[in-house]
């Protein structure tokens, strides 16, 4: 658009553009800043996508562009995809819309290091051009295949389970070295067109062979290390076309992303690569096939469940994801208003793997108009738990398990969990008997703290509500 | 060679910040956060701006075509749902 700005003022727009980037970054940073905290976190995200709107519009005035046909469109029809899946997605389904929005990125990133290297003249790239050109398409491919698989194995298209060849991890690590192989060779030789097509399937490839692997319980840390990837491919672009508004922000989100991988991890007690390259469904799944007949269980019902709960002190709800799965979390707000009318205190505590992503149990809850003061993490509930009457447990199984803390041969062992086992009473909503996520048998279905309240949890928690109601 | 340090240097001093920013986000937050995060990576829409509009070849011009697609659903979409996430939180307060 320089081409509308007086002669007089051309001279000035390169410095202008990158002023404004460094504003841009400004607002990026106090916007993820802002994030941080619930009171102001909304204010956050508006002003990062205020920071994106400014970088944008002022690289509109890049001498370099001259023309707007493909930009109009583009913008168009993805803002279009964009705002309508934004719209539409429900809460549930916010793991797969943000690995979708991952692979895009991601993919965009690849696509433009691509885009750069094909409309300028190959002798025109030096050794670091090439070899951030090269990396960018490496990562910006693997998080594009990488997020569409781990879309569709959230969605139920493609197993759950483990999906791999013998050998599995050697070839996955092979390949990746074959593919910083051919980053080097094209840097060597750009213009031989079989390296650079090579490094791009390659690169794609990688990304369908390293999530294929990895089990459904370990999405979310899967996810956010996806999420961290395609910072970095945005950073890579930023290297290639010498752009510090890409660097940064780029590197910003892949330290988010990292963070939040971290976090996962240590929820469940294991290592980034061993889930990567390892998997629950390795270990003797399920555990030895230990006597059942010895172990009994108690069934309750809902009339007994809401005299237990409507006479208590304290309740503490611990949902996971079969909450969400059920669609109960509104009927679960209800039976907690019916409670908190009686003088109950209720509270949820929220293991942070409760869900498929970092922090989705969290969104779920507050969509039903759970405050989010009410809503404790593991560390601030754990110590409650031995002062609380009951603990409805609801589509929650591994993340309470006391195997973690007590059977060192379980896969589970040394995974922090919601001490649930402290309190005087446990009551379990859950489909059957089946065991978890993990495979994994869960003793506190034993215990004679315990008992089990059979069926959907929808259903049962509109049976609850109405048992509570007919207490007056 | 400058270029390339002087970009590592940015590189490197932004992971501080980013680390620092983002270590102390409570679990409540950590969703909103990814999307929202998510959402900024699509700022490599501006380096698709540049191969779309640019002097290239009509090839490469459809290729940054495509890049200003997948990075606009990045950045429309993901600050639209973050929003959407956000404008759920409330405190007790709030909700009369």
């Amino acid at each position: 658009m320089s081409q509308f700005l007086p002669e007089f003022l051309h001279g000035y727009i390169p410095t202008t553009i990158q002023l404004v980037y460094l504003i841009a970054t400004g607002f990026f940073i106090v916007g993820i800043k802002r994030l941080g905290s619930p009171a102001t976190a909304r204010s956050g995200n508006q002003l990062a996508s205020f920071g994106m709107f400014l970088g944008v519009v002022v690289t509109l005035f890049d001498q370099e562009i001259i023309s707007f046909e493909f930009i109009i469109a583009g913008v168009l029809i993805g803002a279009l995809l964009g705002a309508t899946a934004a719209k539409k997605v429900q809460m549930t389904a916010m793991p797969e819309m943000v690995a979708v929005f991952n692979g895009f990125g991601g993919g965009a990133s690849a696509l433009v290091a691509w885009g750069e290297f094909t409309r300028l003249d190959p002798s025109l790239f030096d050794t670091q051009s090439l070899i951030t050109i090269g990396l960018s398409i490496l990562i910006g491919s693997i998080t594009f295949t990488g997020s569409f698989i781990a879309f569709g194995k959230l969605k139920g298209f493609i197993g759950g389970g483990r999906i791999a060849l013998p050998g599995q991890n050697n070839i996955n690590l092979i390949l990746t070295a074959i593919a910083l192989v051919l980053v080097g060779w094209f840097t060597y030789d750009p213009e031989y067109q079989v390296v650079f097509w090579s490094l791009f399937g390659l690169a794609l490839l990688i990304g369908v062979l390293t999530v294929l692997p990895i089990g459904g319980a370990d999405m979310p840390v899967v996810i956010s290390l996806l999420n961290s990837y395609s910072g970095i491919a945005a950073a890579m672009a930023g290297f290639v076309l010498d752009n510090n508004l890409l660097i940064i922000s780029g590197t910003l989100v892949g330290a988010a992303g990292l963070i939040l991988t971290n976090i996962m991890c240590k929820a469940m007690n294991r290592t980034l690569p061993n889930v990567l390259f390892g998997s629950f469904a390795d270990g003797p799944a399920g555990g030895p096939e230990t006597s059942d007949s010895d172990k009994s269980i108690q069934q309750t019902f809902a009339d007994d469940v809401a005299i237990q709960c409507a006479y208590a002190k304290k309740v503490v709800v611990t949902p996971g994801y079969g909450l969400a799965v059920a669609q109960a979390q509104h009927v679960l707000k209800e039976v907690a208003n019916l409670l908190e009318e009686r003088g109950v205190e209720v509270k949820y505590g929220i293991h942070p793997v409760a869900g498929r992503m970092p922090g989705h149990m969290n969104v779920l809850l507050a969509e039903a108009d759970v405050p989010y003061d009410q809503l404790k993490d593991m560390d601030e509930i754990n110590p409650e738990f031995p002062s609380t009457d009951v603990v409805l447990i609801i589509g929650a199984n591994d993340v309470v398990n006391p195997a973690a803390k007590t059977s060192p041969g379980s896969p589970i062992y040394g995974m922090p969990i919601l001490n649930v086992d402290e309190a005087k009473r446990t009551i379990v909503f859950k489909r059957s008997m089946s065991p978890g996520y993990a495979g994994i048998d869960n003793d506190l279905f034993y215990s004679d703290k315990n008992q089990m309240f059979f069926g959907d949890a929808k259903k049962s928690l509109q049976e609850l509500a109405s048992a509570i109601k007919e207490l007056d | 060679m400058e270029d390339l340090i002087f970009n590592l240097f940015i590189f490197v001093l932004a992971a501080f910040v980013g680390f620092e920013l983002i270590s102390k986000v409570p679990p409540t937050l950590h969703t909103p956060l990814m999307s929202g995060a998510n959402a900024i990576s699509g700022i490599t829409l501006i380096g698709a701006l540049i191969i779309a509009g640019g002097s290239g070849s009509l090839y490469a011009q459809w290729i940054g075509f495509a890049a200003i697609v997948f990075a606009t659903i990045n950045v429309v979409g993901g600050f639209m749902v973050t929003d959407r996430m956000l404008e759920m939180f409330k405190k007790k307060e709030d909700d009369q």
